[in-house]
C-alpha cells in the first residue's frame, strides 16, 4: 500500500499550506500584475477564492466514492475481509470531504446569491452524494455479520455509482426547466471546465487540486494502516 | 425441465400469497386513501400551481412504493422460508420472478394513485394524457427496478423499516424528478416529442438498473 | 417394509469429498479441520451438544452458508456439480426450513415441484403424504398445522424431487413414536438408495450411521 515517504509528506504539506497562504492572501486588484495578484472580477470578487478549496475536495469526495466502489467489487469477487476494509476507509474520507466541500459551497452561495441553498444542479449533485454517503453507513451499521455487511455495503455502492451518469445528464435538465431563475453562470460549466481563470489562478487551483488529492491518499493509508493493525490486535486476543 | 418458467412459477406464488394475505388491499390502500386525504385537505382551496401537483403525486407514489415494495422479501425472512427458497432454486430465477410481481403491484398502486388524484382534485387537468400515462408506466417500472435489490438488501439487515427510504431516496432521485418534469409536460398539454428525452431516461434508468440487480442479486440473496 | 418404487426411477451415484473445512463466527472459531468422505449407499451422522455447529455444518454442505476455509466437493455421475448446482441431488429437513403458510400442505409440494422446474406428479406427491401420514390434512394452509405435521411435511418436501443425498438436521424433531418410525424407515431407503447424512444427539438415530463425526471432540468413528 501507499507508505508515503517523508519527502512526500514535507513536499505536501509546504504545498498545502502555500496554497492556504496564497489563496487567501493574494490580493484581488483590477490591474493584476506579476503572479502575487489576483485580476478583480466583478461579481466575484473576493468570493472566487473558494475555487481554490472547494471545487478540489468536492472533486476528492467524488474521487473515494468511486474507490470505494472499485474495492467493494474487489470484495466481492475474492471476499478478501481488506478489501472490505479498503471500502470503509475511503468511504469515510469521502463522507469529511463531501461534508467540506457542501459547507464551503454553501457559505459561497449565500455570500454570491444571498441564501445558503439554491438548489442548483451541482449543489444538489454534491448534497445527494452525502445521502449516498450516509445511507451507506446507516447499512453497514444495520448488520452485524462482517462477510454480510462488507458484501451489502460493497453491492449498494455499485447500485450507486450506477445512477451517477444519470445524476450527470437529468440534473441540468431538471434545474433549468423547475429554477428559471438561476443565474446564468451556475448554467455553465463555470470556470473550471471553460478554464477562463487567469493564469496565476489557474496554477494555484491546479496546486490546490493535486494537494488535496495527495492528502486523501496520505490519509486513506494511515486509516487502512491503523485499521489493519486494530484487526491484528482483535484476532490475536 | 422448461427453467425459463420458473420465474413465472415465483411470480405466480407472490400473487396468489397476496390475494390470499390481502396485505396490498388493506395496509397499502389505507396508506394511499389516508395520505391523498391528508393531501386534499392541506391544499383546501388555495390555487396550487401544477408544477407543485405534479410533485406531490410522485411523493405519494414514492411513499407507496416504499410501504410496499419491501415485502416480498422481507416476508421470506421474517417466516423463515428464505432458506427453503434458496434450496429450490437459482438466485437469478428468484429475483426476476419477484421482480415481476413488484412491478406488477406499483404499476397497479400508480395507476389507481394517478386516477384518483385527477379525479379528486380540480387543479390537477391533465392536457396530454398519452403523456401522462406513458410516465406513469415508465416511472413504475424504473421505481421496481432499483427498488427490487434494495428490498433484498435492507431484509437482510435489522432495521428493515426505516433503512427502506433511506437508501431508496438517493438512487430514486433522478428517476422521480424526470417523471415529475414529464408529469408537468403532460398538464401543459406539450408535444410526445417534447418527452422523448424523459422517456428515454426512464428506459434507460430501468433497463440500467434491471442488469446491475440481475449480476448482484446473487451476492444479496445467498450467503 | 421398503417401497422402492420411490428409488427406482434413479441409479445416481454421488460422492462428496471435504476438506479441511472450518466456520469462524466474529473470529471465534466453531469447528476446523473437518474432513470426509461419502459415497452412495454410505451414511453419516454429525454429532454434539447444543451449539457444537452441527446445523450449521450441515447448512455449510448444502451450500446455504459459505464456509470459512476448506474445500467441498459434489461429484454426480462422475461429473463435478458446483454447489449452486445442486438442487435436483440433496434435500434438506431442517427446523431453519419453513413452508409458505398460508398455503396448503399440498399446495406447498406442488409449489415446490414447479419452482424447482419439475413436473409436478400428483400420484407421488399423495404417496408422499399417505406415507407420512398427513394426507388428511393435505387441503388444509400450513398455518394450522401442529409442529409434527409441519416436520412431516418437511419431509416430503425433501423427497419430493427423489434426491440422492438426503440431510436430515434433527431428523426425530417434533415427532410421536409413530413419526420416527416412518422416519426410519426413510433413513434406511435413502441410505439404501443413495446417501444420508444427518446431525442429531438421539443414540438411537445414531445406530444408522456408517460413520460417525462429534463436533465436540473433532473426531470421527
Amino acid at each position: 500500500m501507499i507508505n508515503m515517504n517523508i519527502f512526500f509528506k514535507v513536499f505536501l504539506s509546504l504545498l498545502l499550506t502555500a496554497v492556504i497562504i496564497l489563496g487567501i492572501a493574494i490580493p484581488t486588484v483590477s490591474n493584476p500584475q506579476g503572479f502575487f495578484q489576483f485580476p478583480f472580477i466583478p461579481g466575484l470578487e473576493e468570493k472566487a477564492r473558494n475555487i481554490f478549496f472547494h471545487v478540489p475536495m468536492a472533486w476528492t469526495s467524488v474521487l473515494a466514492f468511486f474507490m470505494a466502489m472499485f474495492y467493494g467489487i474487489q470484495y466481492l469477487r475474492t471476499k478478501n475481509p481488506d478489501y472490505d476494509l479498503r471500502s470503509v476507509s475511503s468511504a469515510g474520507l469521502g463522507l469529511m470531504f463531501c461534508i467540506l466541500a457542501t459547507v464551503t459551497g454553501s457559505i459561497w452561495a449565500k455570500f454570491n446569491w444571498g441564501s445558503f441553498w439554491n438548489w442548483d444542479p451541482r449543489e444538489t449533485s454534491i448534497f445527494i452524494l452525502l445521502l449516498i454517503y450516509g445511507a451507506y453507513f446507516v447499512l453497514r451499521s444495520a448488520i452485524e455479520e462482517d462477510e454480510k455487511r462488507g458484501a451489502l455495503s460493497a453491492v449498494y455502492s455499485i447500485i450507486a455509482g450506477v445512477t451517477v451518469p444519470f445524476f450527470v445528464f437529468v440534473m441540468p435538465r431538471i434545474m433549468s426547466g423547475l429554477h428559471p431563475g438561476s443565474l446564468g453562470d451556475e448554467q455553465g460549466s463555470g470556470p473550471v471546465v471553460e478554464m477562463n481563470m487567469a493564469p496565476n489562478m489557474l496554477v494555484i487551483f491546479f496546486a490546490s487540486l493535486i494537494g488535496f488529492t495527495m492528502l486523501y491518499f496520505w490519509m486513506y493509508s494511515l486509516r487502512i494502516r491503523t485499521a489493519r493493525l486494530e484487526q491484528q490486535h482483535y484476532s490475536t486476543e | 425441465m422448461m427453467t425459463g418458467l420458473i420465474p413465472y412459477q415465483i411470480f405466480v406464488k407472490e400473487i396468489i400469497s397476496e390475494f390470499r394475505t390481502r396485505y396490498a388491499l388493506n395496509a397499502l390502500m389505507m396508506f394511499v386513501v389516508t395520505t391523498l386525504t391528508m393531501v386534499v385537505f392541506s391544499l383546501g382551496d388555495n390555487d396550487v400551481p401544477y408544477e407543485i401537483l405534479s410533485g406531490m403525486l410522485w411523493i405519494i407514489i414514492f411513499f407507496s412504493a416504499m410501504s410496499g415494495l419491501s415485502r416480498t422479501f422481507v416476508a421470506e425472512e421474517e417466516r423463515g422460508t428464505s432458506l427453503t427458497l434458496r434450496l429450490l432454486t437459482k438466485a437469478t430465477n428468484v429475483y426476476i420472478g419477484k421482480l415481476m410481481y413488484n412491478i406488477v403491484l406499483i404499476c397497479s398502486l400508480s395507476v389507481f394513485i394517478a386516477l384518483a388524484y385527477q379525479f379528486i382534485i380540480d387543479d390537477f387537468v391533465v392536457q396530454s394524457q398519452s403523456i401522462f400515462w406513458v410516465t406513469i408506466l415508465l416511472g413504475s417500472i424504473g421505481l421496481a427496478g432499483a427498488s427490487t435489490i434494495l428490498a433484498a438488501i435492507i431484509a437482510k439487515a435489522n432495521t428493515k423499516g426505516t433503512l427502506f427510504p433511506v437508501l431508496s431516496f438517493p438512487i430514486l432521485l433522478p428517476l422521480l424528478l424526470t417523471c415529475i418534469r414529464a408529469t408537468v409536460l403532460a398538464v401543459e398539454g406539450a408535444f410526445i416529442s417534447e418527452a422523448l428525452k424523459d422517456f428515454q431516461i426512464l428506459i434507460s434508468f430501468a433497463i440500467v438498473m434491471i442488469a446491475a440487480s440481475v449480476m448482484l442479486f446473487n451476492f444479496v440473496w445467498n450467503d | 417394509m421398503v417401497n422402492s418404487q420411490f428409488y427406482d426411477k434413479q441409479m445416481r451415484s454421488l460422492t462428496l469429498k471435504v476438506e479441511n473445512v472450518a466456520r469462524v463466527f466474529a473470529r471465534k472459531t466453531l469447528f476446523e479441520g473437518i474432513t470426509f468422505k461419502i459415497s452412495s449407499g454410505q451414511s453419516f451422522a454429525v454429532t454434539g451438544k447444543n451449539g457444537s455447529g452441527k446445523s450449521t455444518l450441515v447448512k455449510i454442505l448444502c451450500g446455504l452458508m459459505t464456509s470459512s476455509r476448506g474445500t467441498i466437493q459434489y461429484t454426480v455421475d462422475n461429473a463435478v456439480v458446483p454447489i449452486d448446482e445442486l438442487f435436483p441431488h440433496i434435500g434438506l429437513v431442517s427446523p431453519y426450513l419453513n413452508m409458505y403458510d398460508e398455503f396448503s400442505g399440498e399446495e406447498n409440494l406442488q409449489l415446490f415441484a414447479k419452482i424447482r422446474g419439475i413436473p409436478v406428479d400428483q400420484k407421488y406427491i399423495d404417496e408422499l403424504l399417505q406415507r407420512c401420514t398427513i394426507y388428511e390434512h393435505r387441503k388444509k394452509e400450513v398455518r394450522y398445522y401442529s409442529s409434527g405435521m409441519k416436520q412431516r411435511l418437511k419431509y416430503c418436501a425433501a423427497l419430493l424431487h427423489r434426491p440422492v443425498l438426503l440431510y436430515l438436521d434433527e431428523p426425530s424433531a417434533n415427532l410421536d413414536e409413530q413419526g420416527i418410525g416412518v422416519v426410519r424407515e426413510v433413513m434406511q431407503e435413502q441410505k439404501q438408495n443413495g446417501s444420508l447424512i444427518f446431525a442429531t444427539n438421539d443414540e438411537l438415530d445414531l445406530k444408522y450411521a456408517d460413520s460417525i463425526l462429534d463436533l465436540n471432540s473433532l473426531k470421527i468413528g
